[in-house]
């Protein structure tokens, strides 16, 4: 999960990590807080995407009354489809340079990898690897104090800065480590002119299947729609997608590789729900009448049973249609343990059950297109 | 022949006595599996499918020489239960658990490798070698014994191209789920290696997917090996995940879609099908 901004900044200071003074302002009854802060200050939109500044989630204001007004008009603003709640409204820093430091897990090395360079701000992606200074971790050992001499000494600041420099470093690793990030970044770390290092933005995300360990954090996921949201509820991952057919298959890599041979036949997977191991016939149907909210025009399911049995899919499947009013043209696929009998319930629910992924993929594009397409 | 997993292979299970640990012990020795030993700690003196169940990895190791792990416990303690597998001697770990902290894994795979242990997983369904040993969850029926190596990073996706090979008259050498979480112990890379030694493999089929640039490795060392592979890359059509910071883009610097990783491999030499079904097809033209 991703922390939004304010709660990064919170456990950033947990850690010791300089942060700008700033205040959270939730309502437009609470815009005195403002008053706390420098005159000049900068107001962020709290919303769970990058880019905010560009959409007009970042503004500056030199003046309380100024400030009051400009947060007045955020709360509320809908920036990328996401609602404004919050302002953070924190001291203007006097910048004289930005840096970058971050710190994520490298598949490939298996490792934890830190990156830092002397330039900050949203090109950083962009810079030749010769700029960049990675560093690699292993977890076993933990990060050394020549890694942290090495990577200070490579930023253009004097030795005192260099100090402030490794402390930050340190601590923001102990954090990835203790708060099981997958990522903690600062960008930029500004640099201020009279020689201070802050955390001008926070960037943490937390190890979803760490979070047994680590209750404090509310689970937010704001970033889904209403359906995604009911179905993550329940246990069952849903995702909504643009087209119009909506697919059933068991298997994070089985869904995909339905959607592609969806789109092979000309057709587009609209919303996508991947049953997983499970062959409950109540979850299925549970499952399927999820599917049946989105109002897909066609629905193509695709079982393959390894341990899962496929007949219990299927008698999940006829129970729910028994409960729909409306039949939506269904193209189904089901094979594995128990394949014959599930071809059987299927049968004498009205279905013609396909023998392979292409030809049910072909069917339900067929489907679609009879409708009117 | 085959890789990791033959007649040799003795297991012990770790969470015998659990849910999954009952079911698949039988379904491993219904394959033909020679499995040895369970742990549980607390649960020592138990039999399980005919199987002794002791209290720790010692225990079982004193009365009955296992030489590879399969562990079934709850992603809280799998770190811990990988550890005594390693203190104890054991090169070879399948981790069936799903949901293991990213942290925990780091470590975990640092560890097996400075004490040289392999391990496969988290978060797999197994190994396979056909006519020789499971260790693993995969459906036994789907396998055939023959020559083409499967490496895979998905689940029920792999069953659907060992059934694509099996249709188009072939079996397989040895089957192998990486696993799909961020940190597995065994790559593509390494399982290529293996099979490419491997007498009794013609071809590899490798499985992946969208995400991290573990398919683009495989096409660098696919360049060196003599055997033709074979792959299959899901999410052509998946929306973009999402970002892991301006950290991740770094590292992958636009590697992990689709588009590269086919790229990758056809310019390596990869034979690579737009749909699971003609993989069984790729792999008759490449023989």
């Amino acid at each position: 999960m991703d922390l939004i901004e304010y709660k990064a900044k919170e456990v950033f200071r947990k850690y010791g990590i300089p942060t700008p003074k700033g205040v959270l302002v939730k309502s437009h009854s609470e815009l005195t807080r403002v008053e706390d802060i420098a005159p000049k200050v900068v107001l962020k939109a709290q919303v769970p995407i990058g880019g905010r500044g560009k959409a007009g989630g970042i503004k500056f204001a030199s003046s309380t009354d100024e400030a009051k007004a400009r947060v007045s008009e955020m709360l509320g603003m809908i920036i990328r489809g996401f609602k404004v709640g919050s302002v953070l409204v924190e001291e203007a820093l006097d910048i004289s340079k930005e840096l970058y430091l971050g710190i994520t897990i490298d598949r490939s090395a298996k490792d934890h990898l830190i990156i830092g360079a002397a330039e900050g701000g949203v090109e950083i992606e962009s810079l030749p690897d010769g700029k960049l200074i990675k560093t690699h971790v292993r977890a076993l050992a933990g990060l050394q104090s020549y890694q942290v001499r090495d990577i200070v000494s490579k930023y253009p600041l004097n030795a005192e800065q260099q100090k402030a420099l490794a402390d930050i470093l340190r601590k923001l690793f102990t954090l990835y480590v203790k708060e099981d990030a997958t990522l903690a970044e600062i960008n930029p770390l500004v640099l201020t002119k009279d020689g201070r290092l802050v955390a001008a933005d926070a960037k943490l995300s937390i190890d979803d299947d760490s979070l047994y360990r680590h209750k404090e954090y509310e689970r937010v996921e704001s970033d889904l729609t209403p359906l995604e949201m009911k179905a993550k509820q329940k246990g069952i991952a849903l995702i909504q997608l643009d087209g119009r057919i909506g697919v059933i298959a068991n298997g994070a890599g089985l869904t995909m590789a339905t959607l592609d041979s969806l789109e092979i036949y000309g057709g587009k997977g609209g919303v996508f729900l991947d049953l997983g191991g499970t062959d409950d016939p109540e979850r299925v149907t549970e499952a399927f009448m999820l599917l049946q909210e989105a109002n897909p025009s066609v629905i193509l399911i695709n079982i393959f049973g390894g341990i899962t049995k496929c007949d219990t899919v299927a008698e999940g499947i006829r129970n729910a249609l028994s409960n729909l009013k409306k039949r939506v043209p269904t193209a189904v696929r089901i094979r594995g343990l128990n394949e014959e009998r599930a071809k059987e319930i299927l049968r004498d629910a009205g279905f013609v059950p396909c023998d392979t992924m292409a030809e049910v993929a072909r069917t339900a594009v067929e489907m679609e297109r009879k409708l009117g397409g | 022949m085959s890789i990791i997993v033959d007649k040799g292979t003795k297991v012990l299970v770790h969470g015998i006595t659990g849910h999954q640990g009952v079911f698949h012990t039988r379904a491993m020795k219904e394959f033909g599996t020679n499995v040895v030993a369970g742990m549980t700690p607390g649960k020592g003196g138990q039999e399980v499918e005919g199987v002794p169940v002791f209290n720790s990895v010692a225990e079982a190791m004193a009365a009955r020489s296992p030489n590879t792990s399969i562990i079934f416990v709850p992603a809280p303690f799998a770190k811990d239960s990988v550890f005594e597998a390693v203190d104890n001697g054991i090169k070879t770990i399948v981790i069936i658990t799903e949901r293991i902290p990213v942290h925990d894994m780091a470590a975990t795979v640092e560890y097996a490798r400075y004490n040289g242990a392999k391990i496969i997983g988290p978060n797999t369904p197994g190994i396979v070698t056909p006519g020789e040993a499971k260790v693993g969850i995969m459906p036994s029926k789907i396998f055939v014994d023959g020559h083409i190596g499967v490496i895979s990073r998905s689940g029920t996706l792999t069953y659907e191209i060992v059934d694509s090979i099996t249709r188009a008259g072939y079996g397989q050498s040895t089957c192998l789920g990486l696993g799909g979480d961020p940190i597995t112990g065994m790559s593509f890379v390494d399982a290529l290696a293996l099979f490419d030694k491997d007498k009794d493999t013609d071809a590899v089929v490798i499985v992946g997917e969208i995400g991290g640039t573990a398919e683009e490795e495989a096409a660098e060392f696919i360049k060196t090996m003599h055997k033709p592979v074979c792959a299959y890359i899901a999410g052509q059509t998946a929306p973009p995940g999402k970002r892991m910071g301006h950290a991740g883009a770094i590292i992958t610097r636009g590697k992990g879609t689709a588009e590269s990783k086919i790229k990758a491999l056809t310019a390596a030499g990869a034979s690579v099908a737009r749909l699971p079904a003609e993989i069984g097809e790729l792999v008759k033209k490449v023989l």
